[in-house]
């Protein structure tokens, strides 16, 4: 009996200390996150990052996405509603986090086609045709050329500018933000420089609007 | 009385194996899904071999069962080689290119340093060792 106590307590002893640590390492990241975008705001945004909402917005949402990643082109259309449904409270800029093998490739279409203006709609254009150039086992980026005149662009000029040493020096810098912000995974969120602490949407949702309470007092 | 304090300090041996086991383990969950180390290919054959013995030893305990330490330390004893692989690999007596890991996170990037000495490679081959030394220590105990 005395054995079977002693167990019980050390098994429990252990998850206790597991559930407490979380908290304990979580709740000291979003302080030190915190610390870090009112110190070095540029860590998060940078001048080059692409921004969604108005200026005056007082909720930044920072995301890390990579073209390639099948959760960023799956959360896309929830960050726009939540961007909608707050109109003007919410800026959201993005940040290039690409992990995947060869997702360089498509930040730089993608950067090359800001310069002709078609930003968000190349972007989209990429999330919707994700599957058939982005398999995991198989990846035929050269696919992705077939699915970009849907977004208005010149295709052309994008096959010029794609290759302008300033975008791989651009992607360089969101990958050494990255690390420092210890953004391992994609889409990795920064709410006013608060870290998503578990993943998931509903957990975003909820970072954003304790945010915009914080921030639009009403 | 002699005897049934042997057999109560070879379930203590056993509780200490287990102990360490899951204190590993739950260290390796915690570096991984709290902290967010990805782990590296050699990570996860330590961890094959480990989170088994978590079970294996605890099914051992209830009731005691000396037959423990023959399935344990097989286990034990792969997760120690590649702990030890691990870890010359992370010195760099092995030289990186002949590891196997070339996708993902390589086996060599450094996340935690405790004391300046204690990395993860080096907490897993010190909890693999203790597992090790007290399975023997039960076995020579039993034959005896």
């Amino acid at each position: 009996m005395k054995r079977h106590v002693i167990f019980g307590l050390s098994a429990l002893v252990l998850i206790i200390a597991f559930v407490f640590g979380s908290y304990y390492y979580k709740g000291k990241q979003t302080q030190k996150y915190g610390f870090m975008a009112q110190e070095n705001a540029s860590l998060f945004v940078r001048d080059h990052s692409q921004t969604l909402g108005s200026d005056d917005a007082k909720v930044y949402l920072v995301e890390f996405m990579d073209p390639a990643c099948e959760t960023c082109a799956a959360f896309s259309p929830f960050v726009k509603q939540m961007i909608i449904t707050n109109p003007g409270k919410i800026k959201l800029v993005l940040r290039y986090a690409p992990f995947h093998d060869g997702a360089d490739y498509f930040v730089k279409i993608l950067e090359a086609a800001k310069k002709q203006g078609k930003y968000w709609e190349t972007l989209n254009v990429m999330y919707k045709s994700q599957p058939y150039w982005a398999s995991h086992s198989n990846p035929q980026p050269q696919r992705i050329w077939q699915f970009l005149p849907k977004a208005g662009v010149n295709v052309e000029q994008i096959r010029r500018d794609m290759n302008d040493p300033a975008i791989a020096k651009l992607i360089d810098q969101d990958l050494a933000d990255a690390k420092t912000l210890n953004v391992r995974k994609t889409p990795g969120f920064f709410v006013n420089g608060k870290p998503l602490q578990t993943f998931g949407s509903k957990q975003l949702l909820q970072l954003v609007q304790s945010e915009i309470r914080a921030n639009y007092p009403n | 009385m002699t005897h049934l304090n042997k057999k109560n300090s070879n379930w203590n041996i056993i509780f200490l194996c287990w102990l360490v086991a899951s204190v590993s383990a739950t260290g390796s969950l915690f570096f991984s899904h709290v902290m967010e180390f990805a782990p590296c290919v050699l990570c996860w054959y330590q961890r094959i071999f480990l989170f088994p013995l978590v079970i294996i030893l605890a099914v051992g305990l209830f009731p005691f069962d000396k037959n423990v330490v023959k399935y344990g330390l097989p286990l034990a004893i792969a997760g120690w080689l590649t702990a030890l692989y691990h870890n010359l690999l992370y010195a760099g007596i092995i030289p990186e290119s002949i590891q196997p890991c070339s996708q993902g996170v390589s086996c060599t990037e450094e996340y935690i340093e405790l004391f300046g000495f204690l990395s993860i490679p080096m907490l897993s081959l010190l909890s693999f060792t203790t597992i090790i030394t007290l399975l023997i220590i039960l076995k020579r105990r039993i034959s005896k």
